[in-house]
């Protein structure tokens, strides 16, 4: 890692997990390091570094630049350090005269094939290969010009064959061959920590040349997902960074949170006074482990797009165009039309919208703007969308709705089941973990409608695909219990100790009988018997076993029951409590976690507290002064009913878009069209500003101080490393609002926010920004009786008390294939966009995805006479939109799939408004649709870009 | 299924009640009402009671036996 301007220690290989301890003397001081630790290593923790430049300690050692050379007393040769694990009582010596001349040998021949131009290099000052030279004393090369692979042209003016022009192609990075050493710290990144296997080194000995892809591949064209490992680990400047090129090396360093998806990992925002040069992953970041995927390190450019809305706006109808104003204006005029909603059509007639994409403290604000000062309980937040049926599930047999483990336990599961989620896409930094332990041995089952990179891709290969009709999640999971059940494969004891025998005998019952069966299923689900019955024997008997899931299981009118069926599973098994097993919802949005912890939804208070008690209501009543009212509020598709209705007239909504996300488009923009006032916030007009009558412009992850907390419950600090280009942080714009609706809210720093979560909530009372600067981050519950946070849940018995087992009668959406609507749509993400995509699309990360594409069987596409790229209409029952073809047999026939990203296909236009039974979470996932050839975009899809177009006029300042 | 709210409420109760449907007699029944008076905000339960008190058309039988314990929203107060 080239960390010599910000220093963030380099070990040289990775830390040993031994427990036995070796000791013995480097350099005449003792070290105590674990067994298997190497010399390298050792020596670097009693702060001895030995030069080196093929290793780097997040990948393992390879000993091939042989800088690292020691010599052991009683051992012959001059042994790597690097590759020769410590022993008791060596005595090792790193410098002396012999090592002296040897590795200024070695550094001769490196910089006799290096281009000697450092000043105008960009990892000047960078650049390991340089500090390597001063370190060994290298003061000549005294090898004459010969052969060599950087000059483009030989003295006699002849192309030099040996040169390879620099590889452009990637929008972030650039490889230049000209200044590669080969020391293959590039392909093992590659390979050891993304575990996608693009590069590797063709040729042999001087020819011997890094390489992406296939001969005539570039890295573009390759199957590199640009993480930029590669970048990270490379030693000189052959890796690049094209915004180091441009800009220069940065100067400090400040450790914040990435703002994508829900694996949270940490940062170092590397800066040059208030100029982002670039992110970094940190490697003590312990979602991430120093690993980062395309969005969260190079996909910042959003921050800085020109799209982005500096100045609040207000609108007195939305046929209007915007009209610039002064906060102080967009306030006055926010607040009156509130107040006036409020006044006519009383307290319930307003709510609010929190963000998931915005830090703890913001969403804390938002839904105490709603519960304290519009006094109703009208919030919701983007989990109703996406895990509201993991927190009802959860919450019913576990007692809570929390994931159970952290990130770091699947290093030591056996057998994972991943359901309805596709990692490698949504949550790449943990697939890339979860591929590492694959590749050591542990088996995998996934169950899922499309055939997902991780059922077979480079070194990984699932034990079993369990390929699903889209809505019968239900029936799968129900037939895994059954196997255990009846094959008596279940963990009695566990059952015995942590759950209510009585209640397992009655879920016996109910899941032994035969038409719970996969041999009864199989009809229904498409799923064989015999697959499913090896998969069940696996997961039960195969060691710790472990469930990951996503969208694919909630986004269902049985969402709700399945994520009870998983909890059931693992329960049944035994896989609670401890490291490498348990139930692990993969969460989709950054703080997606967090917004639910902090009381966004409408039925409960911070720390998921129902508002019917009394007991809960008093502790925040006797804070706030205000009485807090006792009746669920309304969730997002009962707001949009509502106002529909005409009883439901005003919205604030923070860092959401749900004309884009939420289904069934149409009903969404009735919805909005109803309202009277409609605040929008955020950092883009985004297309549910369309119907905004109010745009407070928001302010960046980059540009606040807050905290996110991540699938693991991890609360990370998101700090400030630039002011706000609008002015203010969103937690101040809310305030404002507050005050001007005439709350007397103070707070002058998140922290205090955090301070007044901390006394509210129980699971939080142990947290607060010092403790986070101390710890770096913590896992909720942080209280009296886990002052520093719990990685694992349940441990010795469940939240609730006893794990409870319950009933899971499979039950067919009525959302149903017919001669119309022959096909069923699902739904997902792809690597490179997240999620509606007004972060991505406006970053170069459109070159691998700028537009939603059909991906459908060769079956389907030739019985409709649909060509691969092929513009087609893709109608529902709701609506019809068009978009590109795709012919692929990743989907089985009878089953389309297309991504939500880019507004101009609305793909939400097809999706239905059935949802969740018990949370109304949207049944994105199954749609009954048809496919048929077209000429180009739908009468519906022109009508809306033109009124969005219409709707985000500005009016030119006067 | 857009259409009327009395529509859309009756569906989602009936949804509510198959799920519970698998469970013993009482306990479905405790279930849904529970389900609904910690879910369903005033105005859906009021909406609701329309149904209920109109003879309860399109619900299902267990819905109709959970609405003698699922709350009756009280006025509204400004």
């Amino acid at each position: 890692m080239k960390d010599f301007i910000i220093p963030d220690r380099d070990f040289g290989t990775p830390a040993s997990k031994a427990k036995e301890m070796v000791t013995l003397t480097i350099d005449g001081f003792d070290v105590t390091v674990p067994a298997g630790t190497s010399i390298m290593r050792a020596a670097a923790e009693i702060g001895i570094s030995v030069p080196k430049l093929c290793a780097t300690d997040s990948i393992d050692a390879f000993g091939s630049c042989r800088l690292c050379l020691v010599e052991i007393e009683g051992r012959a040769g001059t042994p790597a350090s690097c590759t020769t694990p410590v022993a008791p009582g060596l005595k090792v010596h790193t410098q002396n005269a012999k090592l002296k001349q040897l590795r200024r040998g070695v550094m001769e021949l490196y910089i006799s094939d290096h281009p000697l131009d450092c000043l105008t290099c960009a990892a000047n000052g960078d650049c390991e290969l340089q500090d390597m030279a001063g370190a060994v004393g290298l003061r000549d090369v005294r090898y004459e010009k010969g052969e060599n692979h950087f000059e483009v042209r030989n003295t006699s003016g002849e192309v030099n064959p040996n040169w390879i022009a620099k590889d452009d192609s990637n929008p972030y990075f650039t490889y230049d061959p000209a200044k590669c050493i080969v020391c293959s710290r590039c392909v093992r990144a590659c390979e050891e920590v993304q575990g996608t296997f693009a590069l590797t080194i063709e040729g042999r000995g001087f020819g011997s040349r890094v390489s992406a892809g296939m001969a005539g591949d570039n890295f573009l064209s390759s199957d590199c997902v640009s993480c930029g490992a590669c970048v990270q680990a490379c030693p000189t400047g052959t890796l690049q960074e094209k915004s180091v090129i441009e800009i220069g090396t940065p100067e400090r360093s400040v450790i914040t949170t990435c703002a994508y998806c829900g694996v949270g990992c940490s940062f170092k925002a590397e800066m040059r006074g208030d100029e982002l040069v670039r992110m970094v992953p940190y490697k003590h970041g312990k979602a991430n482990r120093g690993h980062s995927c395309v969005k969260g390190r190079f996909a910042y450019g959003y921050a800085a797009h020109k799209d982005r809305i500096l100045s609040p706006m207000i609108r007195d109808s939305i046929n209007d165009p915007w009209k610039e104003v002064s906060w102080a204006e967009a306030m006055e005029f926010a607040s009156n039309r509130m107040k006036g909603i409020i006044a006519k059509h009383g307290r319930h007639s307003v709510g609010v919208i929190t963000s998931s994409r915005c830090t703890n403290e913001e969403a804390y604000l938002v839904q105490k703007l709603t519960r304290a000062v519009f006094r109703n309980n009208n919030t919701d937040t983007c989990a109703r969308v996406c895990h509201s049926p993991t927190g009802y599930g959860l919450g019913q047999t576990f007692g809570t709705s929390a994931g159970t483990q952290d990130f770091d336990s699947v290093e030591e599961t056996d057998v994972v089941i991943l359901i309805g989620a596709n990692p490698t896409d949504g949550h790449p930094v943990f697939a890339s973990r979860l591929k590492k332990r694959l590749r050591k041995g542990a088996k995998l089952i996934v169950v899922d409608p499309r055939r997902i990179d991780l059922v077979d891709s480079a070194h990984i290969k699932a034990a079993h695909h369990l390929q699903l009709t889209p809505g019968t999640n239900v029936a799968v999971v129900t037939a895994l219990a059954h196997v255990i059940v009846t094959e008596g494969l279940f963990d009695e004891e566990f059952v015995r100790t942590r759950c209510d025998w009585d209640e397992f005998q009655d879920y016996a019952e109910f899941v032994s009988d035969p038409r719970h069966s996969p041999e009864a299923t199989q009809f229904l689900t498409g799923v064989k018997a015999d697959e499913l019955r090896a998969a069940a024997r696996l997961y039960a008997k195969g060691g710790n076993g472990a469930i990951y899931y996503g969208l694919g299981v909630t986004e269902h009118s049985q969402g709700s029951t399945t994520v009870i069926g998983i909890a059931n599973l693992a329960m049944l098994t035994g896989n609670i409590g401890r490291p490498g097993v348990g139930v692990n919802p993969l969460r989709g949005q950054n703080n997606v976690q967090g917004s639910c912890d902090m009381g966004s939804f409408p039925h409960e208070l911070p720390g998921y507290r129902h508002v019917k008690n009394d007991s809960v209501r008093e502790v925040f009543e006797s804070l706030w002064g205000v009485q807090i009212d006792n009746e669920p509020g309304l969730r997002i598709p009962n707001m949009l009913d509502a106002a529909v209705e005409g009883t439901f007239k005003g919205l604030y909504c923070q860092g959401e878009d749900i004309l884009q996300s939420d289904p069934d488009t149409k009903h969404v923009a009735a919805g909005l069209a109803a309202m009277d006032c409609v605040i929008v916030h955020d950092l883009f007009l985004n297309e549910t500003a369309n119907y905004a009558h109010v745009f407070f412009p928001g302010s960046s992850f980059l540009e606040k101080d807050g905290t996110f907390t991540n699938a693991e419950r991890r609360i990370n600090r998101v700090r400030k490393v630039m002011a706000p280009r609008q002015g203010y942080a969103d937690w101040e714009v809310t305030q404002m609002f507050a005050q001007a609706m005439g709350a007397n809210w103070a707070y002058t720093h998140p922290s205090q926010i955090m301070d007044e979560i901390a006394m509210l909530t129980p699971s939080f009372a142990g947290v607060s920004y010092e403790k986070l600067e101390e710890m770096g981050s913590v896992q909720w519950p942080c209280n009296e009786k886990a002052p520093e946070g719990t990685p694992l849940m349940h441990i010795d018995g469940f939240v609730r008390g006893k794990g409870k087992l319950i009933r899971t009668e499979y039950v067919a959406t009525d959302e149903k294939t017919g001669s119309r609507f022959p096909l069923l749509l699902t739904t997902g993400r792809i690597l490179s966009q997240y999620n509606v995509g007004a972060q991505t699309r406006r970053t170069d990360n459109v070159v691998w995805h700028d537009e939603d594409v059909l991906e459908i069987h060769p079956h389907d596409a030739e019985v409709r006479g649909v060509r691969d790229g092929q513009f087609v209409k893709l109608a529902s029952r709701s609506g019809e939109t068009s978009l590109r073809a795709k012919i692929t047999d990743r989907v089985s026939p009878g089953v389309v799939y297309t991504t939500f990203h880019h507004p101009t296909t609305q793909a939400n236009v097809i999706t239905t408004d059935f949802s969740d039974w018990a949370t109304n979470c949207p049944e994105y996932k199954v749609t009954a649709v048809q496919v048929s050839p077209s000429n180009g975009p739908t009468e519906w899809q022109e009508e809306y870009a033109a009124q969005a177009e219409a709707s985000r006029r500005i009016l030119a300042a006067e | 299924m857009s259409g009327n709210p009395h529509e859309k409420l009756v569906y989602m109760a009936n949804q509510i009640s198959k799920f519970f449907e698998s469970k013993p007699h009482a306990e479905g029944v405790a279930g849904i009402a529970a389900h609904i008076n910690d879910f369903w905000e005033p105005r859906m339960r009021r909406h609701f009671f329309e149904v209920v008190d109109a003879g309860g058309a399109g619900l299902r039988p267990l819905v109709l036996e959970a609405a003698q314990t699922i709350k009756r929203p009280v006025a509204e107060t400004v």
